[in-house]
């Protein structure tokens, strides 16, 4: 077996030195009753040829694009990436290597994290942003835990037009602790309702999406404020970090913290995951950040360098009391939008989100002339809500065979809106998909 | 080969990106603009963020130079105990950049994503069989993920019987990520020593295990490289007092195939897809920590589950005592991908032989640097074993400076300073996928160190010379913190 | 790492088993981690300390102090009302490991009972410990 480089010549020497006689000697000291007397019940290995095949035909049972014309967003975005970015994630020195505890010989991953934690924090407005969590949901339950700990209150306020599966992360996150979630409801233009906030008293944080599961582009700013009324922080939450290539970021809205996910930048979807969880906060809560954080300094010689830092809030060295438990997280997707956003730069990143954003409004009023609802008057980016008439059910199954997905239905999330369908459309979708699309629900 | 693996070479400084780039450079090529100009509404954009401006070449120049400092498997060797740094195989990573898995959204219907649900549903029947489980999920991201899934399957299956029990057994060999785990759920950590032979014993257990303990974290094989002997023994204890038996699978990779957790006593445990299954490590992840469940804890699963009935695949979320969703998705896919084509690759006879090639290589590497280097437990070892720093203090050298000077001779250091039970600890893990030639060269490097030890100990103080930096200024950067450009 | 007799252990001072120590000063007590422990810990990057007004007994977590790889809790010698943190540990924590009984000190406090300064090793005792333990 090609990852197996043992002879059995080898194998023999090796064994005269431990000084046992043969392989399964070398496991004396397990106990008779812990032995597996079997073989393992699993398929025969498959040559490298056979797995080719076998792969690509799982990979051909699945809806892709170019195929597929996909209009779904909904906190996984498809984009395009780069050839350059896949060719230089592939590069095995990355790839290969484990986390960087060993600085002096690991400065390709420190340097490329801190550079992934600034342009992090230049795009979301914050001061500082760490290494990378799992995904935007669990960077929202850690940003929610983190605000706990600073503001030393139990309660925090969440919108419930936060992404519905990142709201039962947190909800999960939450179960065993005793903390309070409470969930604000929305208002009819599609954007948060923040009126209850006026009666929650001892709250540690508001969180807030924005653009939100609709589309809608809330009011940072007024959230900011209510939540600064109340003493509580102020928590910027996302699913489509690009939008920041256009809107105003959240930093520059009074967040205190911004979390949200990275996948948009350069990133697979890959069903979902690996995904990419990025959190930034104000300078001042540096020392309550979940997470890895890597800093500059210098070596003995004087010259620069980069080191994981700020270790003792984390759980090698803290155990219960450490910050989070997070270890392993997702520094390669880290790497991969630092990369992405390297290559896209300042000046593009504006043109891309600009692209996104007008690509949906031509979708938006192409709909609207053939007849169709749009559920939500607000601005959004580069997703929104349609309504389609009562039994589009059935239509919506039919533009599937025609390999055509015609949004997300809000049913399962939403009972309440329960012909209203999610749109999402990116710079991957062109004038003539969006009227093949406009054509085949007008019908 | 004759001279020291670890050589001078050429590599070349790099600034930071926003030191170099122009504005108006571009690394990107904007897709065609196919419909009007739409601005949104005063008030709602802003001018863009501050990223640098930078051509394609910049970028690769840039990220090329970067790769060539660092150290990775495919460099050398990585004998990282407990972190299992095997070879990642390059097939994996084609499969999981086909285009049918890479293009694929999470939330289409289950009839436009059968491959990746068989994908998914095979690789949990595989888990569980290696592991000896009734039922497996996906969904965690990372070992310390998965140890909190656990923690939350035990507090729910405590709470479906009506208790609420405040604490959870940690060995004092654990890693870190496990009392962290349990405290996030809400549980304290009862701390336990292991006895003068590295392993838990049945006494120190029963002592503390009572009906207000909702169980215990085993790591097994554990932190010492040693096999929990008295597993069973301690199962039944914590067993019999309404508790769970938690196990921490990082050190799998020493026992595929030979013992199967759940014959040993154990109701829950986390894999990770990024140490046994040889899925590459990425400088930091992305990792994969699936749970495996006996029946018992079945029901509190996270949600979606993957089910087949007749062929067909399908999510569901129908099991109304789960304790609902770590992930927004489905967890990290594309690593599970890899490691279901290295199960795939391997099969039933290689996993087995791959976990007897790793424990035979710690143990060759045990006996021969045994003379060299204090060794902590003069037992069989499992797939790593532990040694401390004692012979080399009368010196004033210390592991991390051992750990150092191994970089000049090319091979990154072993894990150092864990567990915190044997003081200066250096915890040495090869792999099966070393072979004796890197193995012996390994070996030399350090008899040559240990020797440098005694005759020109500055040659350790001052190392590592051959590395991009030298050693780090981390007292300042903790004191100083400067996180962002 | 000092050996035992380079330690300095002042006699104006008491010492508590986890080696913080306390000095008497006219009606209140001055509290901070003795030499042995700063050197155990190595460079000091960050104290974390209580806030005025608090009051602890004796034995309880005051403070915290942070090296790069460790952290240490810092148990209060004496019981009493937290009247002064030294707050030139926030920009210069190194003050701790240069200084630890002057410009290194970590708070004043408003003491309960007094008496408790008598339950603390006296520094000659102290070191007779540490001796033991080798």
């Amino acid at each position: 077996m090609r990852y197996l480089p043992h002879t059995s010549e080898e194998i023999a020497s090796m064994l005269e030195v431990v000084g046992v006689d043969d392989l399964d000697s070398l496991f004396s000291t397990v106990p008779e009753e812990c032995r597996f007397p079997a073989d393992l019940d699993l398929p025969v290995p498959l040559t490298e040829w056979d797995l080719n095949a076998h792969m690509q035909a799982m990979a051909n049972d699945m809806a892709v694009s170019p195929e597929y014309k996909v209009f779904v967003g909904a906190g996984s975005y498809e984009h395009f990436v780069p050839a350059s970015v896949s060719y230089l994630l592939g590069r095995s020195e990355f790839v290969t290597s484990y986390t960087p505890y060993q600085p002096e010989m690991s400065q390709g991953t420190l340097q490329a994290i801190y550079e992934y934690q600034t342009l992090t924090a230049r795009l979301l407005g914050m001061e500082i942003a760490t290494a990378s969590h799992y995904d935007g949901a669990t960077a929202l339950a850690e940003s929610l835990l983190m605000a706990i700990r600073v503001t030393k209150r139990k309660r925090v306020a969440v919108s419930s037009l936060i992404h519905p599966l990142y709201r039962r992360v947190v909800h999960t996150y939450f179960e065993p602790t005793g903390y309070e979630v409470v969930e604000l409801g929305y208002l009819e233009n599609g954007v948060t309702d923040l009126t209850d906030l006026d009666n929650m008293e001892d709250l540690a944080a508001l969180a807030v999406q924005s653009p939100n599961f609709f589309g809608c582009i809330e009011d940072f700013q007024a959230v900011g404020e209510k939540a600064h009324d109340r003493q509580a922080l102020f928590i910027a939450s996302f699913t489509e970090a690009l939008s920041y290539g256009l809107l105003k970021n959240p930093g520059s809205q009074g967040a205190d913290i911004a979390c949200g996910e990275g996948q948009s930048m350069g990133i697979a979807q890959t069903f979902g995951g690996p995904a990419l969880g990025m959190l930034a906060s104000r300078k001042k809560y540096m020392r309550s950040l979940p997470g890895r954080l890597v800093g500059q300094t210098k070596d003995l010689d004087g010259k620069r360098g980069f080191v994981l830092t700020l270790a003792t809030r984390e759980q090698h060295i803290r155990r219960e009391k450490a910050t989070s438990n997070i270890c392993t997280n997702n520094s390669l997707c880290a790497l991969a939008a630092a990369m992405y956003m390297a290559s896209v730069g300042g000046t593009g990143i504006r043109e891309l989100a600009r692209l996104n954003h007008d690509k949906a409004e031509y979708l938006k009023k192409e709909l609207k002339s053939a007849g169709l609802a749009i559920t939500f008057d607000n601005p959004t980016f580069n997703e929104f809500v349609v309504e389609f008439p009562a039994g589009f059910q059935a239509a919506y199954e039919r533009l599937l065979e025609k390999k055509l997905v015609a949004g997300l239905p809000l049913a399962p999330y939403y009972p309440e809106l329960a012909n209203h369908y999610l749109l999402c459309v990116t710079e991957t979708r062109s004038k003539e998909d969006m009227d093949s699309l406009v054509r085949e629900v007008a019908s | 080969m004759k001279e020291s693996l670890g050589a001078n070479g050429l590599i070349l400084n790099e600034p930071l990106l926003w030191e170099k780039g122009k504005k108006g450079r571009s690394g990107f090529s904007l897709p065609r603009r196919d419909v009007e100009s739409s601005p949104p509404g005063q008030g709602l954009t802003c001018e863009g963020p501050d990223l640098p401006d930078l051509s394609e070449i910049d970028v690769v120049r840039h990220y090329t130079r970067l790769s060539q400092w660092n150290f990775g498997v495919d460099t050398g060797m990585y004998p990282l105990g407990s972190c299992t740094m095997k070879y990642s195989p390059k097939t994996n990573e084609k499969q999981a950049n086909l285009a049918g898995f890479a293009g694929a959204h999470p939330l289409l219907p289950a009839a436009l994503s059968q491959g990746v649900l068989r994908m998914m549903f095979e690789l949990q029947q595989y888990l569980a069989e290696i592991t000896g489980m009734d039922a497996a999920t996906l969904q965690p991201a990372a070992g310390a993920h998965g140890e909190l899934t656990g923690m939350l399957l035990i507090h729910a299956f405590h709470k479906s019987r009506g208790e609420r029990r405040s604490k959870i057994i940690v060995p004092d060999t654990a890693h870190g990520t496990n009392p962290a785990s349990a405290a996030l759920c809400g549980y304290s950590p009862v701390s336990v020593k292991s006895n003068n032979q590295g392993i838990l014993s049945v006494e120190a257990i029963a002592e503390v295990m009572d009906k207000n303990t909702a169980g215990i974290m085993v790591t097994n094989p554990n932190t010492l490289g040693l096999y929990e002997e008295n597993i069973h023994k301690i199962a039944e204890t914590v067993h019999a007092k309404g508790g769970i038996v938690y196990c921490d699978g990082a050190n799998m990779n020493a026992v595929m195939g030979v013992a199967r957790m759940g014959e040993n006593g154990v109701d829950v445990m986390h894999l990770n897809l990024h140490k046994t299954f040889s899925t590459p490590h990425g400088g930091g992840g992305p990792g994969s920590g699936p749970v495996c469940v006996k029946k018992e804890l079945e029901p509190f699963l996270p949600v979606p589950r993957v089910m087949e009935e007749n062929g067909i695949y399908r999510l569901s979320e129908d099991f109304p005592e789960s304790v609902g969703r770590m992930q927004a998705f489905h967890g990290n896919v594309g690593v599970m991908i890899k490691a279901y084509s290295y199960i795939r690759s391997m099969g039933p006879k290689n996993l087995k032989k791959a976990s007897q090639l790793a424990v035979l290589n710690a143990n060759y590497i045990k006996e021969r640097l045994k003379g060299t280097l204090h060794l902590a437990y003069d037992r069989p070892c499992m797939h790593e074993c532990v040694f401390s720093d004692e012979y080399q203090t009368a010196h004033k050298i210390t592991t991390i400076d051992m750990a150092k000077r191994l970089m000049d001779y090319g091979f990154h250091p072993p894990t150092v300073y864990f567990p915190l039970v044997v003081h200066g600890s250096i915890m040495i893990e090869p792999t099966e996928t070393e072979s004796k030639e890197d193995i012996d060269q390994f070996i030399e490097a350090f008899k040559t160190i240990a020797n440098e030890a005694g005759s020109n100990p500055d040659l350790l103080h001052d190392a590592p010379k051959r590395c991009k930096v030298r050693r780090l200024d981390e007292t300042t950067a903790a004191r100083k913190p400067c996180l962002a450009g | 790492m000092k050996e035992i007799n380079e330690l300095n252990m002042p006699d104006d001072a008491r010492y508590a088993d986890d080696h913080e120590w306390a000095r008497l000063e006219g009606d209140k007590v001055r509290v901070g981690l003795d030499d042995y422990a700063q050197d155990q810990l190595g460079d000091i990057v960050f104290v974390e300390l209580p806030q005025v007004g608090d009051s602890f007994k004796k034995g309880e977590v005051f403070a915290t102090v942070e090296s790069v790889k460790a952290v240490c809790e810092c148990y209060l010698p004496v019981g009493g009302k937290i009247i002064a943190v030294n707050t030139a540990l926030e920009e210069a924590p190194e003050l701790l490991n240069k200084s630890p009984y002057g410009d290194g000190w970590m708070a004043d406090l408003d003491p309960a009972d007094l008496s408790e300064m008598d339950t603390l090793m006296t520094h000659l005792e102290c070191l007779e410990r540490l001796k033991g333990a080798e």
